[in-house]
This record gives C-alpha cells, structure tokens and sequence, in this order.
C-alpha cells in the first residue's frame, strides 16, 4: 500500500485526499478557516482574502486557491494572520452599513459572526463611501448595496450555477458593485427571483421582500379568514432554524404554530401538489396519445416559468398548463370551495408559506385573479415564518402536533416529494404508470430515480411505450438539456424543471443551510415523510376524489381549466413589435418599418438608412404611407443593420435595399 | 507565394540608399507630433523641393536626393520636435515650421548648421553640434533604444536593412526549442513589466507544457502614469517586438501572437498594425515562416486603458471578452492562460530585448549590467529636472549619474539647475517608491531597489527637488491606486480608499501619531494581502515615503505644519 501523502497543518499531519485546494484540507483538520468568497459548487474567487495562511517558505498564500501538495507546512494561526483577519473585517466593516439590529440578516450575519469570532473591537476606519439608493423594484428580492461586501457570491451563483446572469460586477474601485445590467434595477433585467443568490449572500445585501407585516394585519384583523398553506419543502426545513438537524420533519409543530398565532384554517399544499399530479399527468397522457407538444415541461416552478417566457418562447407551448399546486389551491379556496360556510370569498386571505421567493412574484401575476383578488394573496417565506413565530415567542421545539384543516389537508407521499428534484416526476410515474396498466404497483418502483443529480435522464416503460424522462434543477443545468435539445442529441417526452439545484428544498426562501449535505438532507427527509404515510398514490387521496365527484368534474373539465390551469407569454426582450424607441404615428399607413438604433446597427450606418428613407419619402410625398419605428437592440448585431419593412426581415441592410423593398411593398 | 527573402530586401535597401546624399529625419514619436512634427516633415518636403533639390521619402526604387523620414522616439522628448541630420548626426531642437527653410538650406544645401536651434547646456550656454555632444544622450547606454529613433518604424524594408529579423531566421531555422530557451536563460534577461522575472525560464515553462495551442502575448498596456517605454518602441520599433514574439513562439511551440495595446496609444497601435501587416505579406508571419515548419499569427487588440489590465490574468479576461478582474494564481498563465492554454505574457520591451541579445550573444548581454540583473534598463525621466525625455542606462547606474549627468542636474520651481536641491526620486510609477539623498549612490538592479522598498516597475523616474511634500506624492499616487483599483479583493480595494482618507487626514490637519501607526499597518496589510499585483504595490509610495520621510509625517501631524509649505491646510494663517 501506497503511504498517503501528507501536510502539516498547525503542527498536526493531516493526509491529502482528493481534495480541490489547501482550505478543504485544512477545514477537514477541523480547523474553520473564514472566507467569505469560497463555495465548493463554484468557480474560485480569491477575493476575501480571509483564508490567507502561512506557508513555510512561500509567505502568506490564500488557501483556496493553493493546491495541496505534499510537505507544505502551514500555519493557520500566527499573530500576522490574526491581525490581518481582523484589519479586514474593520475595513468591510468600515464602510459597511451597521445596522445590525434592524437588519433582515441581523443575529445569522456571517460578517457580524465573524467580526465577532475575530474579536474585532473597534473600527478604527471611518465611513468614506456615500450611503447608495436601496433596489426594492423587484416584488421578490431586495438589494441593499450599502450591506454588500463584494464577495460576488452571489454573482458566481447567478451566472456559474443558474446560468442567468441578471447581476455581475460593474464599475471599478471604490464604485466597484452588484448590479443588473445598464444600470436597470432588478425588476427591469434578466432576474427569474429564483433566490438563490440570497441564500448565498453572507450578510443582508440580497434578501427576499418580506411579506410579515401584512400578513400580521390580515391576522389581526376580525372581519378577514386567514387561510395558510404550507409547501412540503417547508415541513423539512424550518426546523433548522430552531436548531434542529436538516431533514426533521416538523410538520406538526408547524400547523400548531400557525393556529396559535391566528390562522383560521391551516392546508397543506401537498394536497394541491396530489391534484396536479392528476392534473398533470392526465394533460401528459393526453399528448401522448395526440403525439403533440411533447415533451411535456413541468410548469409548478414559478422561477423557471419566468424563465422559459425570457429565453426559450419556443417552448412555452411545451410547458404543462396547470398552475403551480399553491395557486391551485388558492383559487379553490377562493372560489366556491370555501373553508366555513358563511365565509364571504371576499374575506378570505389566503397565505402561502413556501421555500420560494419567485411565488412573491408569482402571485401578481394577472392569470392568477380569477375570483375574489389574486388567488394567493401573500407569500412567506420558510425564513418569514420562522421570523414570525419568533416574533409570537412560540417555543417552538415545545409545541404539539396539530394536524391539518380537512378537505385540503389529506396528502398521500406523492404530493409530498414534489418538493424534491424529481419528486414530480416520481409522482406522475406513479399516477400514469396505474392508469396505462390498470394495475396496481409498488410506489417505491419509480425510487431509482433518486440520485441526487442535477440532470438526470430515466428510461420507463408505460404500456407499449418507452418514454425518456428527464429531471434538471438548477436553471443552469436547464440550459444544459435544452441546448442538447436544440441539437437534436436527445429527445424526451417529459422533463421535469425546477430552478433550484435539488429543486424546492434549496429554494431561494429557505434557511441558509449551515450543515454539510444538507440538500441531501433535506430530500431525505421528505422521502422519509413518504414512506411515513399511509397513502403514496395521487389518485387514492379520498379528497382529491370527492373534490373532483362534487366540483371538478374531472381532470382537465372546464371547471378544472379556469381554476387549475394557466397560460404563458413570452417576454423574450427583443422583438420585432416590441421596444420602440420612437414612433411616426401616420393614420393611413399602409406599411410600417422598424429601423434598429441599438449601438451597432447604428454604427454601421442605420441613421443614415433612417433620413435616406425620410428624404425618399418626403420627396415622393407618401410620408403618410408609411410608419417608421425606430427600435432598440434586435440582437443580430453582427448581422446588421437591420431593418423591417412589412413582414419582410432584413439584415445587413443598405439604403438601396430599404428604398427597392419600401417601392414594392408601396406598389 | 513568391517570398523576397530578408537577405534580397536587405541588399535591394544598401543598394537604393547609396545615392542618398544627407537624410533628415523628423522624429514622430508622440511627443514631438504633439508639438507640430508632422507640419515640419511636410515642411521638409516642401522646402526641399523649393531649393531645386531632390526628396527621397522611400527607398523602395533607387533614387538621388534627400531622403526625408520619420521615426520612433528620439527621447529627448522635453525639446522636441527634433529633427537629426545624417551623416552629421546633427540634431535640432524645438523645430517650428518657418526654422524649416533656414536648415535645408544651411545644413543640406550647405554643410553649415543652424546655431540658434542645437541644443545648449544649460548654465553654460555651449552648443552642442551633434547627437554625441550632448550629456543627455552621451551619458546613456544605447542597446534597445539604439534603432528606436533612428529607423523608419512605418518601414519594414529599414528595419531588415539594419539587421531586423535576421535572430527570427535563425530561431526558425537553425536553433532548437531547447537552445533559445537556454541562450535567454543565459543572456540573464529579466522581465521589463516590473516583476522581473527571468524571461528564459519563464519560456521554458510554457515549452514543456502539454497542450495543443500555445500563445505569445505582448503586453503593450503601460499604464503608469510617467512611464512611456512600451509605448516609444511600440512606435518607434514595432518590429522588433514581432521579431521578439516570433522567436517566443518558436521557443515554447506557440502559433498564435496577440499584441494588446493601450487604445489611447493611438500611433503605437497604427504602427504595430502595419508592422504586422507587412511582416505577414513578407512572409514573415503566417505558415511556414523562413522555410521552416513554423506557423505564427499576430493579431492586435486594443486595451481599454484600465491599469489593473496589465496585471497579466487581467489582460487575459478582456482579451476572453470578460471583465478585467485578476484571477487568483496558481495557475499562472504559463501554465493554464488565455482560454485555458499555456500562455507567455512578456511585455514590449522584454520582448524586444530579443533580437538585441541574438544579435550581440547572451554573455556580452550578461556582462552589461549587474550579476542579477542583465542588460539595459529604460526610464521615463520627469520631474524637477533640466533634461526630461526616455533614457536607457545599463543596470548598476546610480543615480546620482542619472540625476546629475543625464537628467542635467535638479532645478528649483523656476527652473534654475541647482544641486543642493535634490529631495528624492520616486521610481517605478504608482507602485513604486520614494528614494532619497542616502540613495543616490545605489547602483540600481532588480534586487537592490525592492530592498529599499521600490522597484523598477514599469520604468517611471520623477525627480522631485526640495518644494515637494513627500506626503502629498504619497497622497497623489494613492489616489490614482484608489482610482484604477479594480475592486475585486477586499483588502486592495478597501485599503486604498482608507489610506488615501488616512493621508487625506495628514495633509489637511485632522491627524495624530496614532494615525501614523495605523496608516503603516494598513499599509503593510495591503502589501502581503491583495490578490494581484496592483494591490501588493499599491501602499509602496506610503510605505517608502514613512521609512525615508517620517520626520515631515510627524511634522504634519505634530506641528501641523508642512515643511515644503505645500500643503494648504497647514499653512500659517489658514
């Protein structure tokens, strides 16, 4: 047997595995070396400058991005480091906004954590940058510049992970910031509200707009009935923020908590996720037997919905229509199926509590009103509620198990493991799998999908057919699968899409984990709550049943449609009808032309296309004949300039061309 | 393709000079343009004609007369536009148009020369007649700089006629890997961009790498304010760059070059533009350059002029089309560089440095200079001296000859030269730092700078004389640092900002003793804490001005009172 190769770490040997870089092996001698800026998922950074260690011989080296190599003798500790580690947090702290005690972050902030693990004592910097306007346009996610440290976690998160890239670094030295592109604000750019850069962010620079307040209102006032819902991916993390370990199902903590603190009637939104297991899984088979819009595309995830309505309009016809489970929940409540009678639908205020900060925006959403007001009225994060029952003094850990409200609190497992990556999947498989065979089978057989990637392809067999199902969470490995679509390298009939990796558990709106594994955690703890119920099987749920016997009809009725079911519209940025930088409003015009003035059409001559055709007109007196818009960007910069004269695109344009095109579309 | 070999072009040039009777040529380095060359050259051209004679302005056919050329820098930048006149070597000064017709006639027609426009030391008043009677050039050591303002930079045909691209041919052709990398390890030669590190080795790194493409970078991107060295032979030389990146190339088995210059250089990167031009339609890039088996391209790409974009990961993020942020290191870029390949960064004049030592052999390269640091080094000369301009000096020159010889002596603010007034000498831009009196001795290398606490860096030499606050330099660098700051790490970007407050505090009243302590601290922090060179750097002019000048620190913040009377708040009265 080979001898291990070993370094010393602060007098200690400690053998060199597999591991990426010195700070991995220095964390694994159980030394908690700081830093800010080192995620494992993510590219190096080498910007914090807080796991800088001694190396004999080779002087202060930043051991994240070192690599491990036999011999190296380290020093995590000496009198230089320690008054380093502190001069660097006095300076984040110098200019950083401290108001601590008011801070959404205050008391779980990594920086007022370390500050105080460093025994940094006082600052003796002063406050030199100017205070910077707070970003609140986004109705999910708030940006506080005067909090951030710059780490660019949450940058490397957006762009290496998700693949989204709505933030980046923009402007140098003491401007250096976060921001959206070309100084828009957050609603303005490329954001879906997945969250995940909130997760990230060590301190409270990102976070999700709190809904507290108002849901407190609603709570304390007589004349409303306060409906709650709670997403599975709650029940396996919440407790986490009243120190118990990732996974814990606290299910029955949690309905006791919200009738304490005033809910009139407590869902479970697994019951919705059972209905849209149905739901969907009857639209699938429905496809399948047309053979259109294959594959199906899961649509419960509102992050990836705004997603796929920026980037991939393609496809939207592709998407499932049925609502996500909340909101299907919600107009059901809201219409007809009132919780009490005598309950008025105008009274009722439905809250959900997800791990989604995207569904903050997802309610306002137009298609989301069908009633009485939106559907969902307020959103709550996993944190927001445990911010809340804080605020009653609930001792949580102490409270007993209460169960949920009837008819929409009876779940089978398959509505639970939607929260897992895969989950809905699993659940569909199980529902189609019966109804194709006419047989029962075993839950578990669909268990095999569980492995935890990211991009996972299954082969099942329903009936005569062999399907290919694929699961990708993160919008990043989205990207991934649709562009070997595109390619035509693979074909599927169903993909299951969720924005965050490992899909609602790690949503933007849980509790920033602080264990190791802790996805695998938490997926774990919601398969455990599968096998821990009675029923595994949407279509044994009894309510789910009745509620289709009494209400609905049957999967995919009218009833169904208005009230389970939904649209798209894409918003890709750039079209031809869209972004108008000016307008020549002619009544009669029979023809309309858009010229594009972005940057490098313009560059390449579209101004002097744009008065050539103006002259052209005037002189030929039909100036009214035709409408001219100039447009922003069309995104064919290397192709331009480019110009639309009726229906006809044309690229890389001359006036001559213009003046042809413009004389026959004329004629 | 029919390829006139160098040594056709090289004779075809002997031969179409031979009945040039004088040649005058205007030199079209920044500077002088700046101050009306290019209306003098074409009031050569014009005079010439009037006085009945014949104008050459190319020897690309054989032809009698006067031949009327531009070239790179001539250095002496304070007195430009200068125009020499060959074979005298008698050079101009400050030329205006209306001196035009009074030297044609004088110096070419005639064999006179016009007193009024040579150059006169000063104190004395002598004229001095020719390029070798001047202390500022006669006191130099010409190696790199020696063609720079002599040849036609626009003129590919001069540069092969003066001997260009003969170390290329036999790089490709007869030497191996192995033997250029070796000759470079043994001719010593550092790297010019500021670290210093040896050039040989750093090529052989990159040769034993596994990878299928390799590149050559030049690294044209001099930001430092004061230092101009890249920026003359890009304009005055830039074929011996490209001679220095083929030669490269071949060493480390790259086939693709990237010149990254300065955007706002706007003439160093017109003049590289053409030279790679013309190198690639001479057949000196492209396949299978000289006959042998070697395929090198050049393109050129224009920086936007951030100075952390010489850091060389930086530059290579801009040329990826990222932002210009460094990367930590390891990897370095030899060994994973632009798009993940194994990438050589040299800078200009590292990389022109080449073909000089092919040309005079790596131990007559070695014996200029000192045992660690081989060869010449260039300065931007500036400040409160009587000769500015760019000068090449071998490494072990003190300065005090720099000062005294070169420079012509220090001068009071109004302009006269007075010795006593000497104070110090910032060296090495931005991020170098301040030597003094104490120092003047101090043959200057890589290692006996960094060990008072500057550095060679990009070549910036600013003499300050006995009016200067050494605390206000230390203040106007930091600021530029806090400026140009990328901003990435915490400590590079933070420190700055709070160095410049803390010496914003010194100089307008606001500090104590205890401010001192904390600026030295911060400052040391900075140095061993940032990420990349420009932080490491940055807190030098604090750090070297505290250790050389702390007196007139503690003067400011003791007595509030500015020995130099500069600054405003601690003027008596304010």
């Amino acid at each position: 047997m080979s001898k291990r190769k070993m370094l010393m770490v602060d007098h200690i040997p400690v053998p060199i595995g597999d591991e990426r870089n010195l700070l991995e092996v220095i964390r694994k001698a159980n030394i908690e070396l700081p830093t800010f800026c080192y995620h494992s998922e993510m590219s190096i950074y080498g910007a914090c400058r807080l796991c800088l260690v001694e190396i004999e011989g080779r002087g202060l080296q930043p051991a994240c991005s070192t690599l491990p190599e036999e011999g190296l003798v380290i020093s995590t500790n000496t009198q230089q480091i320690r008054a380093m580690r502190r001069m660097i947090l006095e300076l984040m702290l110098a200019n950083h906004q401290g108001d601590c005690p008011t801070c959404v972050k205050g008391g779980d902030c990594q920086l007022q954590q370390l500050a105080h693990r460093m025994g940094v004592a006082k600052i003796r910097f002063s406050r030199v940058k100017e205070r910077l306007r707070i970003d609140a346009s986004s109705p999910a996610i708030i940006h506080d510049p005067n909090k951030c440290i710059l780490c660019g976690d949450c940058v490397r998160t957006c762009n290496e992970i998700q693949g989204v890239g709505a933030i980046d670094f923009a402007y140098s030295g003491s401007e250096f910031a976060v921001a959206p592109c070309f100084g828009k604000n957050m609603a303005q750019g490329e954001c879906v509200a997945c969250g995940q850069c909130s997760l990230v962010c060590p301190t409270g620079a990102l976070y999700a707009r709190p809904s507290i307040n108002e849901v407190w209102a609603a709570l304390h006032d007589p004349a409303k009935t306060v409906v709650a819902q709670i997403d599975p991916a709650v029940r396996i993390a919440l407790g986490e923020d009243f120190n118990l370990a990732a996974g814990t199902i606290a299910t029955g903590q949690i309905v006791s908590a919200l009738r304490r603190m005033g809910f009139d009637f407590v869902y479970d939104t697994a019951f919705a996720a059972d209905l849209m297991t149905i739901e969907l899984g009857e639209e699938f088979l429905e496809r399948l037997e047309k053979g259109e819009r294959l594959p199906i595309i899961t649509s419960c995830c509102p992050a990836w919905v705004t997603f796929a309505e920026q980037h991939y309009p393609e496809y939207l016809d592709n998407l499932s229509t049925c609502r996500s489970p909340h909101q299907m929940l919600g107009a059901l409540v809201k219409n007809k199926v009132t919780p009490a009678k005598g309950v008025k639908p105008e009274d009722i205020v439905v809250v959900s509590i997800m791990p989604c900060i995207a569904k903050k925006g997802e309610v306002l959403r137009p298609e989301f009103s069908t009633g009485y007001g939106r559907d969902v009225d307020y959103v709550l994060t996993t944190l927001g509620l445990s911010l809340m029952i804080k605020e009653a003094g609930l001792n949580f850990n102490q409270l007993g198990q209460d169960s949920f409200d009837m008819p929409f609190g009876f779940i089978t497992g398959a509505g639970v493991i939607h929260g897992n990556s895969g989950g809905v999947t699993e659940a569909v498989a199980r529902y189609v799998s019966e109804k194709v065979s006419e047989k029962r089978s075993d839950y578990y057989v669909y268990s095999n999908m569980r492995n935890g990637a990211e991009l996972r392809e299954i082969k099942v067999t329903l009936g005569k057919n062999k399907l290919n199902l694929a699961v990708a969470s993160g919008l990043g490995s989205v990207k991934k699968l649709i562009k070997k679509m595109k390619k035509g390298q693979a074909h599927y009939d169903f993909i299951e899409v969720k924005a965050c990796p490992g899909g609602c558990i790690n949503g933007g709106g849980q509790p920033p984990g602080k264990e190791k594994n802790i996805k695998a955690k938490r997926s774990a703890g919601l398969y455990d709550n599968d096998k821990m119920l009675q029923l595994h099987k949407s279509r044994e749920n009894p309510y789910i049943a009745d509620l289709y016997e009494r209400f609905l009809e049957k999967p995919g009725s009218q009833i169904a449609r208005k009230l389970l079911h939904t649209h798209y519209q894409s918003k890709k940025r750039v079209y031809f009808d869209m972004n108008n930088l000016a307008r020549q409003e002619s009544k009669q015009a029979k023809l309309e032309l858009s010229i594009c003035f972005g940057t490098s059409c313009l560059v390449k001559g579209a101004q002097g296309i744009y008065s050539g055709i103006n002259q052209y007109l005037n002189e030929n007196k039909s100036l009214d004949k035709v409408q001219i818009n100039t447009t922003f960007c069309y995104e064919k910069c290397s192709r331009g300039p480019v110009i639309r004269i009726g229906e006809e695109v044309i690229e890389a344009c001359t006036l001559e061309i213009a003046l042809e095109e413009i004389g026959r579309q004329l004629k | 393709m029919n390829q006139v070999s160098i040594e056709d072009r090289k004779n075809t040039y002997e031969k179409n000079s031979k009945k040039i009777i004088k040649r005058v040529i205007i030199c079209a380095g920044t500077g002088c343009v700046a101050n009306g060359a290019l209306g003098v050259y074409k009031e050569f051209l014009k005079e010439i004609k009037k006085s009945g004679q014949q104008v050459v302005v190319s020897l690309e056919a054989e032809a009698e007369g006067y031949l009327v050329s531009q070239s790179g820098c001539q250095r002496f930048c304070q007195k430009g536009p200068l125009v020499t006149i060959f074979p005298e070597r008698i050079v101009y000064c400050l030329v205006k148009n209306e001196d035009v017709a009074e030297i044609v006639e004088k110096s070419l027609v005639s064999n006179d020369v016009v007193n009024r426009l040579l150059y006169k030391k000063p104190g004395y008043g002598t004229a001095c007649r020719t390029i070798d009677d001047i202390p500022f050039y006669n006191r130099q050591y010409r190696l790199l700089l020696e063609q720079c303002g002599y040849i036609d930079p626009e003129d590919i045909n001069e540069y092969i006629a003066c001997g260009g691209y003969e170390a290329a041919q036999k790089a490709c052709t007869k030497l191996t890997d192995l033997e250029i990398c070796r000759l470079i390890q043994d001719s010593g030669l550092r790297g010019r961009g500021g670290a210093g590190f040896p050039t040989g080795e750093k090529w052989n790194i990159a040769r034993i790498q596994f990878a299928g493409r390799k590149y050559i970078i030049c690294n044209g991107d001099e930001g430092d304010p004061g230092a101009f060295i890249d920026r003359s032979i890009m304009e005055g030389n830039p074929h011996s760059v490209i001679e220095g990146m083929i030669i490269a190339a071949k060493a480390v088995g790259a086939d693709y070059g990237i010149i990254y210059v300065r955007k706002v250089y706007s003439l160093a990167v017109k003049r590289t533009r053409k030279a790679v031009l013309d190198a690639a339609e001479a057949g000196i890039l492209g396949k299978n350059i000289f006959g042998s088996n070697i395929n090198f391209t050049i393109i050129v790409v224009e920086g936007a002029g951030a100075f952390v974009c010489g850091e060389e990961t930086a530059l290579i993020a801009t040329i990826e089309g990222k932002r210009g942020m460094p990367q930590p290191k390891p990897p370095f870029p030899v060994q994973e560089g632009l798009f993940g390949k194994p990438t050589v960064i040299n800078n200009a004049e590292t990389l022109s440095f080449i073909p000089v030592i092919f040309k005079i052999g790596a131990e007559a390269f070695r014996n200029i200079g000192t045992v660690s640091s081989s060869g010449t080094i260039s300065f931007g000369l500036t400040g409160h001296v009587a000769n500015t301009g760019l000068i090449e000096v071998p490494f072990g020159t003190t300065l005090r000859h720099i000062v005294n010889e070169i420079a012509g002596g220090v001068v009071a603010d109004d302009g006269t030269v007075c010795g006593i007034n000497f104070k110090a000498v910032q060296i090495g831009g931005p991020s170098g730092g301040c030597l003094t009196q104490e120092h003047l001795d101090l043959p200057i290398d890589y290692d006996s700078l960094k060990e008072v606490g500057a550095m060679v860096g990009s070549g910036g030499l600013v003499v300050l004389n006995k009016s200067t606050c050494m605390v206000e330099i230390a203040q106007f660098f930091m600021r530029f640092a806090r400026k140009e700051s990328c901003g990435k790490c915490v400590v590079c970007r933070e420190g700055t900002i709070q160095m410049l407050a803390l010496l914003t505090d010194i100089v307008e009243g606001r500090a104590n003793l205890k401010t001192l302590d904390l600026l030295e601290e911060l400052a040391n922090i900075v140095q061993v804490g940032s990420l990349c060179g420009l932080g490491k750097t940055a807190p030098n002019p604090v750090l070297s001005t505290l250790r050389y000048f702390r007196d007139e620190y503690i003067e400011h913040v003791v007595n509030k009172r500015c020995p130099a009377g500069k600054c405003a708040a601690l003027q008596i009265g304010a």
